[in-house]
This record gives C-alpha cells, structure tokens and sequence, in this order.
C-alpha cells in the first residue's frame, strides 16, 4: 500500500480570511490526503517546526496580505535550514505574474491565484509527491 | 549514515521520519522497532480522552506548556478520525496547542487513526517507543473524541484524565460502564457554563458508589482550559497520580499488562497477514462467497473449511 500523502496547511503572516485554505483543506481530506491545519497569524518558525515533526511531503501556504515576496522565502530558508528542502511549498494568493516569476526561482514548487479549481491542486499535489522519491537507508 | 544514525544524533527530522516508517508499516519496521525498544526509558505517558470538543486539545496546550517550563522533555501525540470513505484526514489538533513556544522543543504530532476504532490509531503505541527512545521523559496522548467504548487509551498510557463538560450527562450517564470506568482525573472542563456543579456532584457520587475499592481515590476537578482556570492543580493531580503508581507498584503492574497485549498484537499482526496472503489470496473468498451465494455451502462452513486448509498449510 502506498504511504498516505500527508499536507500541513498554514497562514502565515496577519491576514485572517481563512475561507480559501479551508476548502483546500476540505478537498484534501475528501482526496484521502491527511490534512494538518495550524491555523491563522502563523509565523515562519511554526510553520517549518510543524512541518518537521509532522513529517509532511508538501506545506501549504495562503496569503492574502501581499507579504508573499517576504514570507515564502522565509519559510523555504527554515526548511532548507532544519533538513526539510525535499518538502514542497506551495501556496495560493493574489500574487502578481512578476512574482510568481521571482518565487518559482527562489523554490516554491507551485503557486495558485484565484480561479484554480480544486481539483487541478489535488492533481498537481498527487503527481508531485510521488516524482519525490526517498532511497534513505533506514537502518 | 543511515536515519537511525541521524535519530541517534538527535536529529528531530530523522525522529520524525522514522515516525512515519513505524505509521506506514514500511518494510523493516519490526526491526527499527525492537531497535528502538531496547533504548527506552519508560517514557511517563499521560492519556488524555473524553467526547468531542470537551477542550481535550485546549489542556494538552497548558499542559504540555507546564511540564516544559518544570525541566520535562515532552512530546504530543493528537490523534483524529480518518474518514472511513476516503482515508483521508483533517488534523486539527495542533491548532490549539500555539502556546507552545516552538523553543520549547515540545515535540506534537498528529496522527489519523486509520481505520481503529479504539480512539487511538493502531501505530500509536509504536510511536511512543520511538519518543521514548529518542529522549523525552513525558508524553501526552490525545484520543480521537470518544463516546463511550473507545478505550484503547488505557493500554497506551500510565495515568488517563478523562475531560467532560458540563452537559456530558446526568447521574445515570456517571454510573455507565466503559468510559466513566477508566479515569484516574475527572476534568470537567469549560466548568464556566451551566451546569457544572451538578456534573461534579455526580460524578463524585457516581465514584463513592464503586465497590471495587482502589488504593488511588480518582479526583475530579472543574477545569476552563480557555482562562487556565485550575490547570495547575489538573497536572498536580496527574502527577499525585504518577507518584502513586511509582510507589504502590501498580506502574509495572499496568505494563505488565500491557506488554502482554502488546506480545498478542504482534503475533495477532504476523497471523493475520499470515492468513491474507494465504487464505484469501487468488480469488480464494470470491470463489466461497460466489458457491453460497448458489446455495452449495453456506458462510459457517465455507470459514471452517478455508481455515482448516490455512492450517494444514502452516
């Protein structure tokens, strides 16, 4: 059987219109996916600490306050830090196409802006989480 | 280097991805498991377990905060209802446990509980073993919310604190056998509403009329984990209780016990994957489903007859 497709969803920063994220979540759970949601007003720290000891194949953000250009940085520079660089961030907000440019550079796997469909968030994570292969010996 | 070498430098990434090789059943768990077992220390596991939204997730964050600020390493683990449709799972315990300041080094993790029914996910007791491995001291489990009868709890844990509000249930619901049984703390918490004082009452009454007596008298506390309204005295009580097990013998009573079951469960696991690669390979139970279901056997026999040839094969 495969390993279950384990998602931590977050907002980070101080925008609290969490409409948006609850309904990916809720896409998500309906996928098979486990969802763990953190909540509102998260910062980077919580966000890649979770992330860690939750041991999820993707982080999912979604800002809504313009700070993307800050926070997405933040966040992958704390998970390259604490060994987590081969967990995917993604995320959705309203997000200019020049920094969806400059974010894809700096690492953020996938972005979304309004219109995206559930569906095609739930397709993308799926194919996107079994290209990521682990050959960790364990013992 | 391996991941058990990194989780035996102390890496917190590496500890949790064992986690998920223990949870997922990955090949070679068994022998990461008694790997890790013979390094344990006999982690302190509170449980904590009560109905939905009684603030069970609330308290473990005052809690888990407490016993980080007395010296104690400390790890959660929340469990929550995997859908029985999907698999999948919402999480959402950690939402309430952001008091924990991350340099704590509380250690939380969520699990779904994957198709048990218990209140707690079948790998959970497993996962301690790796928590205790790595080195904390004390750890806090949180089952799905309960009804009545999901008691898996009491073969995870040492001391279980079983939280209640005020509209839990009247002096008949107290009496009931199953979950009012196995609380060594009453907590009812968000005792500010209506209605609290008469739940107090019954369930003191409800424990004065126990006939089997114990040594350990189970207290019962109103609690409001939201205005941290007696939450100190909810872990003195826990800890009353921890020093009652160390000195009255009943701690390696209890896991004597328990690691009975746990011996059962292992060989329960080997047998039964013994009997669907067996028995109900290459068609074996369609082929008996589709002759019942012509009337030439019926379910009784056909299970007789499958299981004596899984028999004779082993």
């Amino acid at each position: 059987m495969a390993d279950k497709i384990r998602v931590l969803l977050a907002k980070p920063g101080l925008d609290g219109h969490d409409r948006g994220i609850k309904v990916i979540a809720a896409a998500f759970r309906d996928a098979g996916f486990e969802v763990i949601y953190t909540g509102l007003r998260q910062t980077p720290e919580q966000i890649v600490t979770a992330a860690i000891q939750e041991d999820v194949d993707a982080v999912g953000v979604s800002i809504l306050s313009g700070a993307h250009m800050i926070l997405f940085p933040a966040i992958l520079e704390l998970l390259k830090k604490e060994g987590g660089e081969d967990i995917l961030l993604f995320g959705g907000g309203i997000i200019s196409k020049e920094d969806m440019v400059d974010l894809k550079k700096a690492g953020v796997a996938k972005l979304y802006t309004p219109g995206a469909t559930t569906t095609e968030i739930v397709d993308w994570l799926k194919s996107a989480v079994k290209d990521k292969k682990s050959d960790e010996k364990i013992l | 280097m391996s991941l058990y070498d990194k989780f035996l430098d102390g890496s917190v990434i590496a500890l949790s991805r064992i986690i998920s090789h223990i949870e997922n059943l990955r090949p070679g768990y068994q022998e990461l498991l008694s790997r890790l077992y013979r390094r344990t220390n006999g982690i302190y596991r509170i449980g904590l377990t009560g109905p939905p939204g009684a603030g069970k997730s609330s308290l473990v964050n005052l809690l888990a905060g407490q016993l980080a600020d007395d010296g104690r390493r400390v790890a959660v683990i929340c469990v929550d209802p995997s859908s029985p449709f999907t698999g999948g799972a919402f999480l959402g315990d950690r939402i309430r446990m952001q008091d924990i300041p991350v340099d704590k080094g509380v250690f939380i993790r969520s699990m779904g509980s994957r198709g048990s029914t218990g209140g707690l996910a079948a790998a959970t007791s497993n996962v301690t073993v790796a928590l205790d491995a790595f080195g904390f001291d004390t750890l806090i489990i949180e089952t799905v919310g309960v009804g009545q009868m999901e008691l898996d709890i009491i073969d995870a844990c040492d001391t279980v604190v079983v939280t209640l509000v005020p509209e839990s249930g009247d002096a008949i619901q107290a009496l009931k056998a199953g979950l009012m049984e196995i609380a060594d703390v009453f907590a009812v918490n968000k005792s500010d509403r209506a209605g609290a004082e008469q739940m107090l009452y019954d369930l003191k009454s409800a424990l004065e009329m126990r006939t089997e007596k114990s040594k350990w008298e189970v207290p019962v506390i109103a609690t409001q984990a939201l205005h941290k309204k007696n939450t100190e005295e909810l872990l003195r009580l826990i800890l009353e209780h921890k020093s009652f097990l160390e000195t009255s013998g009943q701690l390696s009573h209890i896991r004597g016990l328990q690691l009975q079951k746990k011996v059962e469960t292992v060989i329960t696991r080997l047998v039964f994957r013994d009997i669907s690669s067996n028995i109900l390979s290459d068609g074996v139970l369609e082929k008996a489903v589709d002759k019942i279901m012509k009337g030439e056997e019926d379910p009784y026999s056909a299970g007789m007859r499958l299981y004596k040839r899984f028999k004779l094969g082993s």
